[in-house]
């Protein structure tokens, strides 16, 4: 060991070092200063009347404007896309945990259409549910309950919510999948010795098992459509409403699409600065505090799974 | 008066006769009516409407190349740093730090780039165009890093310890084991990790969205403005007419960014799986 200590003060050990150090220095710098500028803009701006105000006054004026309305849709939109994903994810956990065969010629496409769904640019997803929700399905809806009135075959809450789900299904499958597999086989088997059937075991003791793992797949899920703005553009985000989304077929306002909106599109860059900062400060921190949580139940639930079943 | 008036524009003007929606008039430069010499365009909202998709395509790619040339090494030096050179506390702590960049929205970074990198940049290029390929590329490189660092960060740490513990007991330094040992081991999948990690710039958004100036003109330099193909969906697609050709050249847009971005992903996924198992002594 005192051997390789001395020896690492020569020229190219150094060097190498150095560089890669740097690299990494770098990264966290920049993250760093990501963050450090964004708090130090935005904290200004973070007020209860901005937080909780409407948009009436006029949504690019810093003095007057709130964001209550983007982060009412905000959260309406990853409930819905909660209730969408979380079922679909986990029926597909199980049935790639308990019953699909490890090696099998379905189980690797279906891995592999999972690993792909997860590539697709978000953009895509926009496309998708534009063609494919509002129109197809929504197109569909009226024309045979509405007599072709339009009522759901346009951008809407509901629509969006559905998009965002097809995009953060993979990683609530991926969670949902790993959640099912820590559960010791021990408890399978001891269920299935008692007399229940497979189902049995699955619903009243593996899942309750997976509880937790399931939470930490939703919250990973709502973590990462909370700040994802392509898909919604087209399928039901709005540019500005003057009021708050009251049914599913409603447009509604996004903290993402309203920092866009903003960026790009303001009369007055100088005054609408500090909201931009703020309304990218408040979906910061929001994605950050729902990574953080899932971050914290995942530890728990591998800390529980190694003091409890070994 | 005005049927006369535009049966005169359509004989003086040859090029309304020309179906702009096929293959050869959307890949191929064209002699306009009017211009001197054969250019390349999009401008789907004009009275001809033109659908050449040569200059998004090289948009998508000149920000994507930007984006790559920032985060390869980057990404893949500080991947080795940490786990081959950090020391395990430092290591614990900078991991979570990086993989933190991963969870900023999208949109987030690309207001970054649009409010506060593209006047800095400006000032210390002084090239002429607040937002360009340079800057999009550079912000999209942030949204790159993350996935780059954290597979092929698995990748060398993955390597069996064997190997490394082998060639210091042979003599050699710990740089010399991270360097002609471990990552030669790991190459495949640090490769793979930069193939996803195009997968992602190229599809990518609301960052070029954003930062990239959104002018659609063939240039080779990274310093004009540019449009990639994402930007040019996110941009369009509202005000198209339902079922139009400009809506289904933005549908036909997508499909290729999905080919596209579904082949990285296969390459990807192929490689890291084959690196591992034979790593773990499967084949």
């Amino acid at each position: 060991m005192m051997l390789l200590q001395q020896e690492k003060r020569d020229w190219p050990s150094l060097s190498f070092t150095f560089t890669t150090g740097l690299a990494t220095f770098l990264i966290v710098a920049i993250l760093v200063i990501i963050l450090g500028n964004l708090a130090w803009n935005g904290a200004g701006q973070l007020s209860l009347q901005f937080i909780f105000g409407g948009t009436k006054e006029g949504m690019f004026d810093a003095a007057h404007a709130g964001i209550f309305h983007m982060i009412f849709g905000t959260v309406a939109l990853v409930i819905l896309m909660t209730i969408g994903v979380v079922p679909i994810g986990v029926i597909t956990a199980i049935y790639l945990t308990e019953y699909a065969r490890e090696t099998g010629f379905v189980t690797r496409m279906i891995r592999s259409a999972i690993n792909n769904l997860a590539g697709v640019p978000s953009i895509v997803f926009g496309l998708f549910g534009l063609g494919f929700f509002v129109q197809f399905v929504g197109g569909g809806i009226d024309n045979l309950f509405h007599n072709g009135q339009l009522r759901y075959g346009k951008p809407a809450l509901i629509w969006a919510a559905a998009t965002m789900a097809v995009l953060t299904l993979p990683v609530m499958i991926v969670a949902a999948e790993e959640a099912l597999r820590a559960v010791p086989k021990g408890l399978r088997e001891a269920s299935l010795a008692l007399g229940a059937t497979k189902l049995e075991t699955i619903g009243k003791i593996v899942l309750p098992e997976a509880m937790s793992g399931v939470l930490t797949g939703a919250i990973l899920a709502v973590g990462r459509g909370a700040g994802e703005v392509a898909p919604i553009m087209f399928t039901g985000a709005a540019y500005y409403l003057a009021h708050l989304p009251t049914h599913p077929t409603d447009q509604f306002m996004h903290l993402g699409y309203h920092v866009f909106v903003l960026s790009t599109q303001s009369p007055d860059v100088e005054r609408t600065r500090p909201i931009l900062f703020g309304t990218a400060l408040v979906l910061l921190a929001l994605t950050f505090l729902l990574n953080l949580a899932a971050i914290l139940v995942r530890a728990r639930i591998r800390a529980q799974s190694r003091l409890g079943h070994t | 008066m005005e049927l006369k008036a535009d049966e005169l524009e359509q004989i003086a003007n040859p090029d309304s006769r020309l179906n702009t929606t096929s293959w050869r008039m959307m890949t191929r430069a064209h002699q306009w009516h009017g211009y001197n010499k054969p250019e390349s365009i999009w401008q789907p909202v004009s009275e001809i409407p033109k659908y050449n998709i040569v200059p998004l395509i090289i948009g998508s790619l000149k920000a994507t190349l930007v984006a790559l040339v920032l985060s390869v090494p980057l990404g893949v030096g500080a991947a080795i740093y940490v786990s081959q050179l950090a020391r395990p506390k430092l290591r614990e702590v900078i991991k979570p730090t990086i993989e933190l960049l991963a969870g900023i929205p999208s949109v987030v970074t690309g207001f970054f780039a649009l409010i506060v990198m593209a006047s800095i940049f400006q000032e210390v290029f002084g090239y002429s165009s607040r937002l360009n390929a340079f800057v999009a590329g550079i912000a999209l490189g942030l949204a790159v890093i993350p996935i780059i660092f954290t597979i092929s960060e698995d990748a060398l740490t993955s390597v069996p310890t064997s190997y490394s513990q082998a060639a210091l007991a042979l003599g050699a330094a710990p740089w010399q084991v991270a360097w002609q040992i471990v990552l030669p081991a790991a190459l495949p999948t640090v490769f793979a990790a930069c193939v996803l990690g195009f997968g992602r710039a190229i599809g990518e958004t609301m960052i070029v969205l954003m930062a990239s100036g959104n002018a659609t003109i063939v240039s080779a330099s990274i310093f004009d403005s540019c449009r990639t193909m994402t930007a040019t969906i996110a941009a369009e697609l509202a005000e198209v007419v339902f079922g139009g050709d400009h809506y289904r050249i933005l549908f036909l847009l997508g499909a290729m960014l999905f080919v596209v971005t579904f082949v990285a992903n296969m390459i990807g996924d192929v490689v890291v799986h084959r690196l591992k198992a034979r790593l773990e002594g499967k084949v």
